[in-house]
């Protein structure tokens, strides 16, 4: 079974919520980045998204999208964020995706990136402008290394599209949280837990809610929809503000606040 | 016509998050029904008539072809539309397909304000709401576009993320439209984007080319031979090349900004010097570091500053129907003052590009040959940053 899908559903089994980390490789540097993901798996995040910076990331609100920038002036490279993945499973074996964009791994090759990425210890690889339609391109190099191509459901997803994402998607689904980019908190949950009900009935894998969940309380609202929360935005600000410790903090708090009996 | 996955031969595609892809479905899907909707045309042709000013006029440039003395130049006059530019025809057509969705805000971006404006100005004749992003340096630039936008009522929003300009303002627009699908339109301004932007955007710039296959043949001495435009992301052209797509005898040459020089790195060049990669939704020619990071386009003219091209143009490429070349800052700047004194026209910097590429196309051709320029905007917008460039009036 993936290493994503395992983590995720050992979470379930306790009766408890996943957590998954976003963080951007070389923000402000890769030293940082290494400890922050140490740090957020001690504070008990069960999976880490790690962000390879792109020019153009169109998915993305302010606060990704001034980290990328920053990261590229810094220096950051895929090949450096490959380095990364490296040094990061050299002392950890938490789960692993690297969230990136088309482009990034069409300039590197796809068949070479899941080959390096892999080898490197990456489990997963999430790609926000890649959507079914556009899957082929990486769904074979992604089958051939074992590594899951994570699929997203949004809530303006048709009933067809959720049915045609289910019979592909491998690791867990990212679900969505509400139209928009991330970073911007969600309001109604309405439309995609919606569409994450018409989901269960066709998937069994974990099912992963995002965008716009920053703080403990929101991940607690959220995660009644899911079997794991993502938190992204809220974990950059805290790397670009006040560094590892901030990272720490906040997600013990969500870890905390997920964690908590009762309503 | 683009393949059922939107690519032209293999080229362009939908690259962009799940949130929009049942909004694309959907603009696929009415536009594909209207497209062959009489009524529907009946519309659009009534508008781009009796409000736009079409059809445009195909001008015999008598006096610039003296001073060629080959083959004889025709100039088609777009610059002449209502709003100074080929960009209403889009609009207006793209307003009148969001009329039909039912959606009652647009977005878009623009890059030197003629696509900003144009869409301001469709906004207001159907009552539309209207938001336009735009680069912050670019309205520097372009001040006067942005002020009437601002009296036609639309919100023009300053985009200073990456590198504030083209680029960057499609990506906010895009982003916004993600956010707001439900009930906004994203009228994209070039043949650029996911699938099916860039047929949508030919299609209503084809009535250019359209008008000049009926234009050229009250030529009695002369037979075409050459069409030249500008391509930035590629609308003009694509609009005026593509109804001549099969005709092999005209030869349709694509006119790239060079800006300070392609060996310079700062240039607008995507076809000549980009390799493929993925940008605003499309696989297409694409201006890159050595890292996949997309470099900034650089050149004189605002409305050609983008490291993209529309995904047909890649195809036009890659399979010899058409070609592509390049002009720089300084032959576009001579061809500005040029076209001024001996026309009395004063073009835009974008359709400049186009002119200035008479001066080696010229020599090769003969007094037989006709040679049509698309003057795809006129140069109001550009006199005072020309002023400023040239050391005063």
């Amino acid at each position: 079974m993936s290493a994503l899908a395992k983590r995720l559903i050992e979470r379930k089994n306790k009766g408890q919520k996943g957590l998954i980390i976003y963080l951007t490789a070389g923000y402000p540097d890769m030293e940082t980045t290494l400890e922050a993901v140490l740090a957020a798996e001690e504070a008990g995040a069960d999976l880490i998204e790690i962000g390879i910076p792109f020019s153009d990331p169109i998915a993305d609100g302010p606060v990704i999208q001034k980290a990328a920038t920053e990261a590229i002036k810094a220096g950051a490279t895929t090949a450096k964020a490959l380095d990364l993945i490296k040094k990061i499973r050299a002392k950890s074996m938490i789960p692993l995706a690297a969230m990136t964009y088309t482009n990034t791994i069409l300039h590197y090759g796809p068949a070479a990136f899941m080959r390096d990425f892999g080898a490197a210890g990456m489990n997963g690889v999430i790609v926000p402008d890649l959507p079914l339609e556009e899957a082929d391109l990486l769904a074979g190099v992604c089958k051939e290394q074992a590594i899951d191509l994570i699929q997203f459901i949004a809530p303006t997803s048709t009933p067809e599209r959720i049915n045609a994402v289910s019979k592909v998607a491998s690791g867990f689904v990212y679900c969505i949280s509400t139209t928009g980019v991330t970073g911007v908190q969600a309001v109604n949950y309405q439309p995609i837990a919606a569409a994450i009900e018409i989901a269960r009935k066709t998937i069994d894998i974990p099912v992963a809610i995002g965008f716009g969940i920053g703080t403990p309380v929101a991940a607690r609202q959220a995660a009644k929809y899911a079997d794991a929360v993502i938190v992204g935005s809220a974990v950059v600000k805290q790397v670009g503000t006040i560094g590892v410790t901030g990272v720490k903090d906040l997600v013990q708090a969500i870890r905390t606040e997920l964690d908590r009996e009762g309503d | 016509m683009p393949d059922k996955r939107g690519r032209f031969s293999g080229y362009g595609g939908q690259f962009v998050p799940e949130t929009v892809m049942p909004a694309l479905a959907e603009l696929e899907g009415v536009y594909n029904k209207l497209k062959n909707d009489p009524e529907f045309q009946a519309e659009y042709a009534r508008y781009l008539a009796e409000y736009a000013g079409r059809p445009t006029l195909l001008y015999y440039a008598e006096k610039l072809t003296r001073h060629y003395g080959r083959g004889q130049i025709y100039l088609k006059r777009e610059d002449l539309m209502h709003t100074g530019s080929h960009k209403i025809n889009n609009a207006l057509g793209q307003a009148l397909l969001a009329r039909r969705m039912g959606k009652k805000c647009i977005v878009a971006e623009t890059g030197a304000g003629q696509h900003g404006v144009a869409c301001a100005t469709v906004a207001a004749l159907f009552g539309m709401e209207c938001r336009v992003f735009m680069g912050k340096e670019d309205m520097e630039r372009q001040a006067l576009n942005v002020f009437r936008m601002r009296l036609l009522g639309t919100e023009v929003v300053p985009v200073t993320s990456g590198s504030g300009t083209l680029k960057d303002a499609t990506s906010e627009a895009l982003r916004y439209w993600v956010t707001k699908v439900r009930d906004t339109h994203y009228i994209i301004g070039s043949v650029v984007g996911p699938h099916p932007y860039p047929m949508i955007v030919r299609d209503f710039q084809s009535v250019i080319g359209q008008e000049v296959k009926q234009q050229i043949k009250q030529i009695k001495n002369a037979k075409l031979k050459y069409i030249v435009a500008c391509v930035g992301g590629g609308s003009n052209s694509m609009g005026i090349f593509h109804p001549f797509k099969d005709d092999s005898a005209v030869k349709k040459i694509g006119v790239e900004a060079a800006g300070r020089g392609i060996d310079t790195g700062e240039h607008a060049a995507s076809i000549s010097s980009g390799k493929p990669g993925v940008l605003h939704g499309a696989l297409s020619y694409l201006l890159q570091n050595k890292d996949g990071q997309v470099i900034e386009a650089y050149s004189v003219s605002a409305g050609l500053d983008y490291p993209g091209v529309g995904p047909e143009h890649a195809a036009f490429k890659d399979t010899g129907v058409a070609e592509y070349v390049t002009v720089t800052d300084d032959e576009a700047l001579a061809a500005f003052k040029m076209l001024s004194l001996t026309e009395g026209i004063i073009p835009a910097l974008e359709s400049s590009h186009a002119v200035a590429y008479l001066e080696k196309l010229m020599p090769m051709t003969n007094a037989d040959e006709a040679v049509v320029v698309c003057l795809s905007g006129r140069g109001d917008k550009d006199v005072q940053q020309v002023a400023q460039i040239m050391g005063g009036l």
